[in-house]
């Protein structure tokens, strides 16, 4: 099963670079909802049945699947925008360095001291490109939105190197950082949609009223 | 009783949460502040033993952390009952809700040993100041939540990593999994040296972005600018005690392996940086709410020196916890009430300020001179103590730039804090319903009392307490 893993996680590096190269507001964040669907599925594939294990899966895929992308939907409806316009850095540059960080991780990740059983398995590459490209899209992109898009891809790579952690972490902690991690990002999203009525925009290169004269 | 300090604020949030009246409702939550702080001294004064396999402890570091955010805390609580009679225009429900659920998340940082709890309690505080900050509900306060809300919450997010990390390092040395600070503690020695160098970069970017250490600081201006007084009193004087005291736990893994001396350059490094970039911004701040965010930033940075020279100076750097917490709530308590006077917190509008508000004008002052470390208030203890034991462990070069960003700082804060106060009220200044009051100006000047108390008289029990918590920070030979 931990194969099967395994390829899941090769679809959740393509997501990435989906969500580096387009500029459609929903596509992106249609691709990183998939993101967390496929993330959902995966502790079942990897750890023994258990009940507590189907509820986590079913929390992760409702709240990254369905109701964070509901609302930064909503507030892309609001705000009436369809694409991330001049970015600070380019589509093709963000893409090219998309993939430099991913083949740099995965030249990293063979040089780590792993714990052998998980030497054979691309959990380790796959998260720390996961979390590059969630800062590249954090650092280089305007709206608030696909700020909120970088911050979640963010979050699903944490997610993937927690994976490796079931026996460190007991469930109720697990339970714990998940929670919180949606509760921020829910909270953000209803910033968001405030943002956007404050300043009728979503762009926050226009959030400079409070700067240093 | 462990279990009675977290349950209390959340019964407190649910109670002002069911409230429908606005008057009523910071009575009632000063109440719940009041519980909260008879709660802790119970505790402080008859410790109970571990519980939970090693879960919940309540060590003199926690304690210190504890007793400080539970005593400024109610003085907050009880400033609310006179300052929300100010704000009628809106629902005071989420400061009060949002102020006991964090109350409550704090509670729990200082009393667990689980490092993964602790995480999950402290990103719990961060989000539930986030509203608060959008107490005001306009432009700017919406831009300021926005950076707080990310980039802490990215910040909180590579501590996350850091953790992940340090659980690996268990896996890898295949000693017993676990993110209990007693057992990782214990097995110091064998865990895997790479893992655990990487997880202490990340949790020192991660805890010091939400501390507010320079170069991470850059949302604190913004968030305690826009912030209420007493929201900017709780984060400038809680909530970055609770992420010192996530460095500290840090901390005392460091000592245990063989990383202290470079994570003590580290935090000698970024703490230096924050004193230098507070000098450089506290200067011609047109704002005297962001001049109090930059103050904030001078003084965890001189924990973080503190903590980064070690030895005695530890003892310096958390008696500065007690001390910085009480006077950073003298400052935003009053600043708030200036704030409301003038309706403006722009000091070219704000002159007179002794005229106007004889009280808050004085307290203001007098904040003022104790925050910048002047004799002979407590700053002045914990700063002298920390400059010291740099000059007796031969860091001159350390303790000379300390005092050098100490003497621009205070030149720069007169520079904004005399005109303020000192001089006649401008005659076209706008007239606001806000008079000094004894709910409005008592609360501070009791935080003002107990920075000059401790400033000449330490109880012993204190300092009792203060000792055991530096013998656990203690370098082993």
């Amino acid at each position: 099963m931990i194969s099967l893993a395994d390829q899941f996680l090769v679809l959740v590096l393509l997501i990435n670079f989906i969500s580096l190269g387009t500029s459609r507001l929903v596509f992106s964040i249609r691709a990183v909802a998939a993101q967390g669907v496929i993330l959902g599925i995966l502790p079942g594939l990897i750890h023994p049945f258990s009940w507590h294990l189907v509820g986590i899966t079913v929390v992760i895929i409702a709240a990254k699947g369905f109701v964070i992308p509901l609302l930064l939907n909503r507030a892309v409806r609001s705000a009436e925008i369809k694409r991330e316009m001049e970015p600070f850095l380019g589509y093709v540059p963000t893409l090219l360095l998309g993939a430099l960080f991913t083949a740099l991780s995965f030249g990293f990740a063979g040089k780590l001291p792993l714990y052998p059983e998980h030497q054979n398995y691309i959990f380790v590459p796959a998260s720390i490109a996961t979390m590059m490209s969630g800062f590249l899209i954090l650092t280089t992109r305007r709206k608030a939105i696909t700020q909120v898009v970088g911050y979640l891809m963010l979050e699903n790579g944490i997610f993937i190197f927690g994976l490796l952690l079931a026996e460190a972490m007991p469930v109720m902690v697990e339970a714990g950082v998940l929670l919180d991690l949606l509760v921020g990002t829910f909270v953000m999203g209803i910033v968001l949609n405030q943002i956007n009525r404050e300043f009728s925009s979503l762009d926050t290169s226009r959030l400079t009223s409070l700067k240093e004269e | 009783m462990l279990a009675a300090l977290i349950m209390l604020p959340l019964v407190g949030a649910a109670v002002t949460w069911l409230i429908p009246f606005d008057r009523l409702r910071p009575k009632i939550f000063s109440l719940f502040a009041f519980a909260h702080l008879a709660i802790t001294v119970q505790l402080l004064l008859d410790t109970p033993p571990t519980s939970a396999g090693g879960w919940f402890v309540l060590d003199a570091l926690g304690k210190i952390v504890l007793l400080s955010t539970s005593v400024l805390f109610l003085f907050c609580a009880i400033y609310s009952i006179g300052y929300l009679f100010y704000r009628r225009e809106r629902s005071n429900r989420t400061i009060c809700v949002g102020m006991l659920i964090c109350l409550s998340a704090a509670s729990l940082v200082t009393i667990t040993h689980h490092l993964g709890l602790m995480w999950v309690a402290l990103e719990i505080t961060t989000i539930s100041m986030a509203p608060l900050i959008y107490f005001n509900r306009n432009a700017r306060s919406i831009e300021a939540t926005w950076k707080y809300l990310l980039i802490c919450s990215v910040g909180v997010a590579l501590a996350l990593i850091g953790l992940y990390f340090l659980a690996y390092a268990t896996i890898v040395a295949k000693v017993e999994p676990s993110l209990l600070l007693d057992d990782l503690i214990r097995d110091a020695g064998q865990l895997s040296s790479g893992w655990v160098h990487a997880a202490f970069v990340f949790l020192l970017v991660g805890f010091g972005s939400k501390m507010g250490l320079a170069p991470l600081h850059s949302w604190k201006p913004d968030a305690y600018g826009e912030a209420p007084g007493l929201v900017g009193a709780m984060l400038a004087g809680g909530l970055v005690n609770l992420a010192f005291l996530a460095l500290l736990r840090v901390y005392q893994l460091c000592l245990a392996t063989k990383e202290i001396i470079f994570f003590q350059n580290a935090l000698v490094a970024m703490g230096l940086l924050s004193m230098l970039c507070a000098a450089i911004f506290m200067a011609r701040q047109a704002d005297f709410k962001r001049m109090l965010a930059y103050s904030s930033v001078e003084h965890v940075g001189i924990m973080a020196v503190a903590l980064g020279l070690g030895g005695r100076a530890v003892f310096g750097a958390l008696f500065h916890i007690f001390a910085n917490s009480l006077a950073k709530g003298v400052m935003f308590l009053t600043s708030g009430n200036i704030h409301r006077s003038y309706n403006s917190k722009s000091s070219a509008h704000v002159k007179g300020v002794l005229r106007r508000l004889p009280w808050s004008g004085a307290l203001f002052m007098a904040g003022f001179i104790a925050i910048t470390g002047s004799p002979p208030f407590a700053l002045f203890i914990s700063e002298f103590t920390i400059v010291s034991s740099a000059f007796i462990q031969g860091r001159a070069m350390v303790g000379l730039f300390f005092i050098v960003c100490l003497a621009i700082i205070f030149i720069g804060m007169a520079l904004t804090v005399l005109p303020m106060v000192m001089g006649e009220v401008p005659v076209d200044c706008e007239s606001t319903s806000y008079r000094d009051s004894l709910w409005t100006v008592g609360p501070p000047l009791g935080l003002m009392l107990l920075v000059f108390m401790l400033g000449v008289w330490i109880p012993a029990p204190l300092l009792t307490l203060l000792n055991e918590a530096t013998a656990l920070l203690a370098v082993q030979p």
